[in-house]
């Protein structure tokens, strides 16, 4: 019954994950179409990879008939940062979890599904991952079917205005939160305004999107557990 | 010309096990108080990075994402839900792209 529950309540909560995903995937779809996958390839892509950086950026190597090996070091440094996540979720699964549940829900850690999971008090059941990672990928997958097969149908402007659904839901996630700790709210800022700083200068905004993520992430960070180092019984929680 | 179903392997082989080995391998709580205050930090941090100044070009006209970016955040420090953030934020795109473009 409680299992049951947690897996509803990932469903649920994974709704606006899957229509960000349905816009995002949408547009996948048509760029991979348009690198010369198939719509079954394209949608094969999305299901064993479910990663929108990884994919997008996969395109570019397929159509110039790159290395493997080069498509490799991509994914690394594209998605290196689910690294960093899946050790923070090693720590939100009671130790007890098996190996088998473990590696069931490594296969969802992309960076929405992450927020919801970590975000959720107290410890993490797999089975609330697995409603999220369920109704995430039908989202994924499908939009890129669908962008694949049928992209030159829809209006454009519905696609435009999907594309901030996913900025939304991430606003929603860290606004609630970042407005009741000072600290929290100066990580926000102080992202914000890295990555801004990454995307525009000269020399910096060379930096691909995946490293600027990275590098981001572990300068504010690691700034923030120096300067506000969160006492134990809140971290327990966390 | 290479296969690209094995390109899809290759990829999919990377991606997992970046997101597999950290959760397998790590079975014990950290202990270290730095370690877990970076890792409480860790997504706030990343989700913000991704979100500005990339929401800006998120849709075609970007006074729409400016609008939609107002009131996501408008709607997020009155609590609002994350479907109804996401789906306000559309709207207003799609509205202002309605009028402007």
């Amino acid at each position: 019954m409680k299992k049951e529950n947690e897996f509803k309540r990932g469903l649920k909560d994974a709704i606006p994950v899957c229509l960000g995903y349905l816009a995002v995937s949408f547009a996948f779809g048509i760029q991979a179409s348009e690198a010369g996958l198939s719509v079954f390839q394209a949608s094969l892509m999305s299901l064993t990879n479910v990663t929108s950086a990884g994919q997008f950026s996969s395109l570019d190597l397929i159509a110039t008939n790159a290395a493997y090996a080069e498509m490799a070091l991509l994914q690394l440094v594209v998605n290196i940062r689910y690294m960093l996540m899946s050790t923070a979720l090693s720590q939100k699964l009671s130790s007890k979890e098996s190996t088998l549940s473990r590696c069931l829900v490594a296969y969802g850690v992309t960076d929405e599904i992450f927020a919801l999971s970590v975000m959720r008090k107290g410890r993490l059941k797999p089975a609330y991952s697995y409603g999220l990672i369920i109704c995430s990928v039908f989202g994924w997958v499908s939009g890129t079917f669908l962008g694949a097969f049928a992209g030159e149908i829809m209006p454009h402007r519905l696609i435009s205005a999907l594309g901030l659904a996913i900025y939304g839901m991430f606003i929603a996630i860290i606004i609630p939160d970042a407005r009741k700790n000072a600290a929290l709210m100066m990580v926000v800022i102080g992202a914000m305004a890295m990555s801004t700083l990454f995307t525009y200068m000269p020399v910096l905004s060379t930096i691909s999107s995946g490293f600027r993520i990275i590098i981001v992430t572990v300068v504010i960070a690691a700034a923030a557990a120096i300067l506000a180092p969160k006492g134990k019984e809140e971290v327990v929680d966390a | 010309m290479h296969n690209i179903y094995i390109y899809i392997l290759v990829m999919a082989v990377v991606t997992y096990l970046v997101r597999m080995l950290p959760l397998t391998l790590i079975r014990k709580n950290i202990n270290s108080r730095f370690i877990k205050s970076f890792l409480f930090y860790v997504p706030y941090a990343t989700l913000a990075a991704m979100t500005f100044p990339a929401i800006l070009h998120a849709s075609d006209d970007m006074r729409a994402s400016v609008a939609g970016f107002a009131v996501a955040l408008i709607l997020a420090f009155r609590q609002k839900s994350l479907l109804t953030v996401a789906v306000a934020a559309c709207a207003v795109v799609f509205a202002v792209e309605w009028f402007l473009i």
